[in-house]
């Protein structure tokens, strides 16, 4: 296994051009990430958060500074490399869910394992992780089928059913009620402590970023604590 | 909805590509059964006649037919008059007789040969397009016929009058269109038209029927080869617009699905494939409804002009209708699908 990060950003800026306006969403971030670590990233609106995540995520390159993800340098790295790192190092959670309306649950995943390369047959860890989401009763239903705990397991068995290096959620319980928020905090744990999964998460919400190992307090772009 | 839209839109130039080579084809089988039924070997026309067909006026003297009887291996002469009314129909005025004695005499429906000067016979076709029956008068040439029979289609022409009524309408008294010739023995052919090209001269257009019938096809009708390809430029240019647009519309419809494929790691080439694959399934769609919809249009125009435009269905044009249209579709869904593979992964998931 890897022991070094499998995150790192030094001094990554990130600048957004809005007509001539130039608005900075990142000021110099530095964070490390070990393997296996549960990270939640906390902040108000505008602080940076989102940005942090789609630039670790390869949705947008760096304007400035250093990103390292599962050993790419994506400041470095054109689109193509950056599609690459999304189609087998990173999952993403969305908080609203974000699933193919049109297809089943078993085709979203179905999908998101084709793109990743992986078309034989489910290996023992996706009957595990279904196990797990609690989701193989209900895989045949589309999307509006589905309650939204549903919908975001079965978001999040797409995320991870391609043996990401790193999930990325953002806000992933924003739309859940407070039961189905709790259940999709305990599988995000649970897929953390059982599977070694390292996971980023976004919250607003002091309770669920309880569940992470560290607390990464973000505001006007910059990392400003870490519990 | 769009796509089914789509698919009727890409049908309808598949529809008129097929029609009108349909009716090329039908025109030209038509004529080419009527020529061969006549059953001539060759074929003498006027100084000013066209080559592959004949609508001016007539110009061979009748003496022309004893002359060419007496020529060697010449065992009947039969001159002919043509009166085009509504193009391609002609009324022809026979000399029932020779008629007969030529080309095994009419296959009689209803009805029989001409009784008195007002006669006509038609075949079965005209009869259909103009709702006719034996005894029923109709109107050709600004005058009234009398219908004497109703024959089976396929020899020499689609309405036949007397010889000697239809040169005396056209105050062509003793005048021919053209004068057809059987021999006795068809191998003897070329033989034939050569002697009579030496003794007539180079003017007078003669052909062995075998040649006049090999001039029957779309290649050798001067400019229809270029029209049918002007109308699947533009079978091309529909289709290209149609789902172009359509496609279009589409990525804009699923712009936030482009981003979450995009979020899974899709290439711009998947994308791109995509959208490609489901244009050309819509071409496809449009190609099989095209077709559909010329059987259709065969049928309709076999019931409303069977004789004036003879539509056939033409299977070996269904493969290339389908190459112009899967090409127009190509072409059509490029610029969306590269505009879908272009789009930015953030601002496509943040699209309501």
């Amino acid at each position: 296994m890897n022991s070094g990060p499998i995150i790192t950003t030094r001094d990554l800026r990130k600048v957004y051009r809005i007509g001539k306006v130039e608005v900075p969403a990142l000021r110099g971030v530095d964070l490390q990430v070990q393997p296996g670590e549960f990270i939640t990233i906390v902040g108000p609106s505008g602080s940076g958060k989102s940005t942090l995540f789609h630039i670790i995520g390869g949705l947008t390159p760096p304007t400035a500074g250093e990103v390292i993800v599962a050993g790419q340098n994506l400041a470095a790295t054109s689109d193509a490399g950056r599609t690459r790192l999304r189609k087998g190092a990173v999952g993403f959670v969305f908080q609203k869910f974000n699933l193919l309306p049109n297809l089943t649950a078993r085709d979203n995943i179905i999908v998101a394992r084709h793109i990743a390369g992986m078309d034989g047959a489910p290996d023992t860890k996706f009957e595990e992780v279904l196990r797990l989401l609690g989701i193989a009763h209900r895989l045949d239903h589309k999307p509006n089928e589905l309650s939204g705990g549903e919908q975001q397991r079965v978001a999040i068995a797409r995320a991870i059913v391609k043996n990401p290096a790193i999930l990325l959620a953002d806000e992933p319980t924003g739309n859940l009620d407070t039961e189905n928020s709790q259940a999709v905090l305990e599988l995000l744990r649970g897929l953390n402590q059982q599977l070694g999964q390292t996971i980023l998460m976004i919250t607003h919400n002091p309770e669920a970023a309880q569940y992470g190992h560290h607390t990464i307090h973000m505001r006007d772009g910059r990392i400003i604590e870490r519990t | 909805m769009r796509t089914l839209l789509s698919i009727l839109l890409i049908g309808v130039p598949v529809t008129l590509i097929l029609s009108l080579v349909g009716l090329t084809h039908g025109l030209l089988q038509d004529s080419e059964q009527r020529t061969r039924g006549i059953g001539a070997d060759v074929i003498v026309r006027g100084t000013n006649a066209g080559a592959t067909f004949n609508f001016t006026g007539a110009t061979l003297s009748e003496g022309f037919v004893a002359f060419l009887q007496k020529q060697p291996h010449v065992k009947l002469a039969m001159g002919v008059i043509n009166h085009p009314i509504e193009l391609p129909l002609v009324v022809t005025g026979i000399d029932m007789a020779k008629f007969n004695a030529m080309s095994g005499g009419f296959t009689y429906l209803a009805g029989g040969p001409f009784q008195q000067p007002d006669d006509v016979i038609v075949d079965r076709y005209y009869a259909a397009q103009r709702h006719l029956h034996v005894g029923d008068h109709v109107t050709i040439m600004y005058k009234p016929w009398r219908v004497a029979g109703i024959v089976e289609g396929g020899k020499l022409s689609h309405i036949f009058v007397s010889l000697p009524v239809l040169q005396d309408h056209d105050s062509a008294t003793g005048k021919l269109s053209q004068i057809y010739l059987q021999l006795d023995n068809p191998a003897n052919t070329s033989a034939v038209i050569a002697d009579l090209k030496k003794t007539l001269g180079p003017e007078y257009p003669i052909w062995s029927m075998a040649d006049l019938t090999s001039m029957l096809s779309i290649d050798k009708i001067q400019g229809l080869s270029q029209f049918i390809l002007v109308i699947m430029g533009i079978g091309v240019v529909i289709g290209f617009a149609v789902v172009c647009l359509s496609m279009y519309m589409a990525v804009l419809q699923r712009t936030r699905e482009i981003g979450i494929l995009k979020s899974l790691g899709a290439s711009k080439g998947f994308i791109l494939r995509i959208i490609l694959m489901e244009a050309l399934l819509l071409g496809v769609g449009g190609t099989v409804l095209g077709i559909l919809l010329s059987f259709g249009a065969c049928w309709l125009i076999g019931a409303i002009v069977p004789a004036s435009i003879p539509m056939v269905i033409v299977p070996y044009w269904w493969p290339i209708a389908g190459i112009v249209t899967l090409v127009g579709t190509g072409l059509g869904a490029l610029y969306p699908g590269l505009t879908a593979a272009r789009q930015d992964p953030i601002e496509a998931l943040a699209y309501e």
